[in-house]
């Protein structure tokens, strides 16, 4: 006798269902609330909590550690430095990367993807790492001294400096560009430029009106990319910077970690309105980018 | 009038002079990727005390290193903490995967977001986070219990499995995306139960998923510095904070060294799990 399948399933097939979609998903979830959003719950209640003499937080709740947010100049231009920093980086990122992803395009398709391994591999390799390499080169000794004293001009002091911190910054950020724009300029179709020759178009005109804009998605995607961990990375600027250049990140992680005494609410305020203002930027940027689209 | 005689263009038609210009650009870009990497590597066998320039060729900086009881203990706790949060990390994100990938349910593109999040927050927030929340709880259990918790590479542990999760999920929701249902079908109707089809159909099939999401876990975990030293507390050593520490007070060949063995290392884990999810892609 055949078996025929009943349309609708039968009350305990739902159950064992709901039940076995509950085991999949209970113990990642259950992971990510405790050691992910509460620690971020917990971050809002300390930036409202008072920070004791010696640095230890006392459970008494006001707005003292927005205040002082806002009326010191140190916060405020570390928010600036570090928003100035992650714009400087994702343009010069993007104004390597393009080239760069337009090249790859251009390529024959079995060159394409050695050149795709090519970026990547650097970029696969220890963030740590990849900015020390940088302070050998820069070092008073180094390579790049060696080469201005031969040439002539004399030893310079390269490090620690702002320039460091940006060239350590876009070295350690130009995948994030590249890869999305790539992705993006293999999916142009380029007869588009050809068609606009023929109807006159300089080169310029044709990348401005043509490429650029049906592009612009790659662009935007990388730009986040750079931007956002650009913003709150603390390691390059400690180590390329040494202490004259302050980010958000080296103060996050003094206020926390090592200033006597810590100062905890003021460290959740500021990380607070960190995010707030990076949510902020990141969508406005977004709604500028697409809205040039229509 | 319209020439119709011309044969399509190729893409690759272009000014010369535009061409040249973006191969000189290319080729220095790719020095300036490159330059830093190969010449630590160089330096990692210079005899420069100050390793900064060539003076000849010597692997005494490999051996000096061999012999640093704190460079071994802090690769030995790295590596522990990479393999047990890898552990924990795929098997968490594997089961999620598979629900996200299997089921539709209420509440599913809110779970996608909270997937998302810890991949796209800047790391120094959810490393303070962890800081936070850990002294806090800790506190709380003290005055509950009198037990004293202090942060070591448990904490650290914990930490690094909420920041790989969602790595290994999007590696293994990859993976599912061009599963054959049919098959685990075919085996409930040749009688198979729920735990034999898993065992049996689905993990065999998405297994080079699961391994990528591993190796990937496994490399990020192994990679970590900010995270870590926020989490990791006083007392237990782990190698990026070692580095850290040391390359803060000078520019040593014996960082050279340890730095290229660490390039060495995930270059070669990077690679073995591209390897993998090109096998998964082409089954």
């Amino acid at each position: 006798m055949a078996m025929v399948p009943s349309i609708e399933a039968p009350p305990d097939q739902t159950q064992r269902r709901n039940r076995s979609l509950f085991g999949l998903l209970a113990p990642g979830v259950l992971w990510l609330l405790v050691f992910f959003v509460l620690p971020l719950l917990i971050v809002v209640v300390y930036s409202f909590a008072t920070n004791g003499p010696t640095g230890k937080v006392i459970w008494s709740f006001n707005l003292d550690s927005y205040r002082l947010l806002l009326t010191k100049d140190l916060y405020y231009n570390a928010y600036i430095r570090s928003f100035v920093m992650g714009i400087q980086t994702t343009l010069i990122c993007a104004l390597i990367g393009y080239p760069l992803a337009l090249h790859m395009v251009l390529a024959p398709p079995a060159r394409r993807t050695v050149l795709l391994f090519l970026i990547l591999i650097p970029f696969w390799t220890n963030f740590l790492v990849r900015t020390y390499a940088w302070m050998l080169l820069l070092s008073n000794n180094g390579i790049i001294n060696s080469v201005l004293v031969a040439v002539g001009i004399g030893k310079q002091m390269l490090f620690p400096s702002e320039g460091a911190v940006l060239v350590g910054l876009v070295y350690g950020s130009l995948p994030f560009m590249v890869l999305p724009l790539y992705a993006s300029l293999s999916r142009f179709d380029f007869t588009l430029m050809e068609a606009g020759s023929d109807l006159g178009a300089t080169v310029v005109q044709r990348f401005l009106r043509i490429m650029l804009p049906l592009t612009a998605p790659g662009l935007v995607a990388g730009s986040v990319l750079v931007f956002i961990p650009t913003v709150g990375q603390f390691v390059v600027s400690d180590l390329l910077g040494g202490a004259k250049v302050d980010m958000l990140g080296n103060l996050l992680q003094r206020l926390f970690t090592r200033s006597n005494p810590p100062n905890w609410p003021l460290g959740s305020a500021l990380a607070l309105v960190f995010m707030a203002l990076l949510t902020f930027v990141v969508v406005l940027y977004f709604r500028s980018t697409t809205e040039e689209d229509r | 009038m319209i020439d119709t005689t011309r044969p399509l263009q190729p893409p690759t038609k272009q000014p010369l002079w535009g061409r040249r210009l973006l191969n000189m650009h290319a080729w220095s870009t790719y020095v300036f990727l490159y330059a830093p990497i190969v010449l630590l590597v160089v330096f990692s066998f210079t005899k420069d005390t100050f390793g900064v320039r060539w003076t000849g060729f010597t692997l005494d900086w490999y051996i000096k290193l061999f012999n640093d009881q704190r460079m071994m203990t802090a690769t030995f706790n790295t590596l522990w903490v990479a393999t047990v949060s890898t552990f924990f990390s795929t098997i968490l994100g594997t089961l999620l995967a598979l629900g996200m990938e299997r089921y539709r349910f209420r509440g599913r593109d809110g779970l996608d977001a909270l997937l998302y999040m810890p991949i796209v927050i800047p790391e120094i927030v959810m490393a303070l986070a962890l800081l936070a929340f850990f002294s806090f709880s800790f506190g709380i259990i003290q005055a509950l219990t009198g037990v004293t918790l202090r942060m070591n590479i448990w904490t650290v542990i914990v930490s690094h499995v909420a920041f790989c999760i969602s790595f290994v999920t999007v590696v293994v929701r990859a993976s599912l995306k061009g599963f054959d249902v049919r098959l685990e079908e075919a085996a409930a109707d040749l009688g198979a139960d729920t735990r034999t089809i898993f065992w049996r159909i689905t993990l065999p099939l998405i297994l080079p998923g699961v391994i990528g999401g591993a190796l990937l876990a496994f490399t990020l975990s192994l990679d970590d510095f900010v995270i870590s030293f926020f989490t990791v507390g006083p007392g237990t050593n782990l190698l990026p904070i070692e580095v850290y520490g040391r390359v803060k007070r000078a520019i040593t060949p014996s960082i050279n060294a340890i730095s290229t063995i660490m390039l060495v290392v995930s270059m070669l884990l990077v690679f073995l799990s591209q390897f993998m999810q090109r096998r998964a892609d082409e089954r």
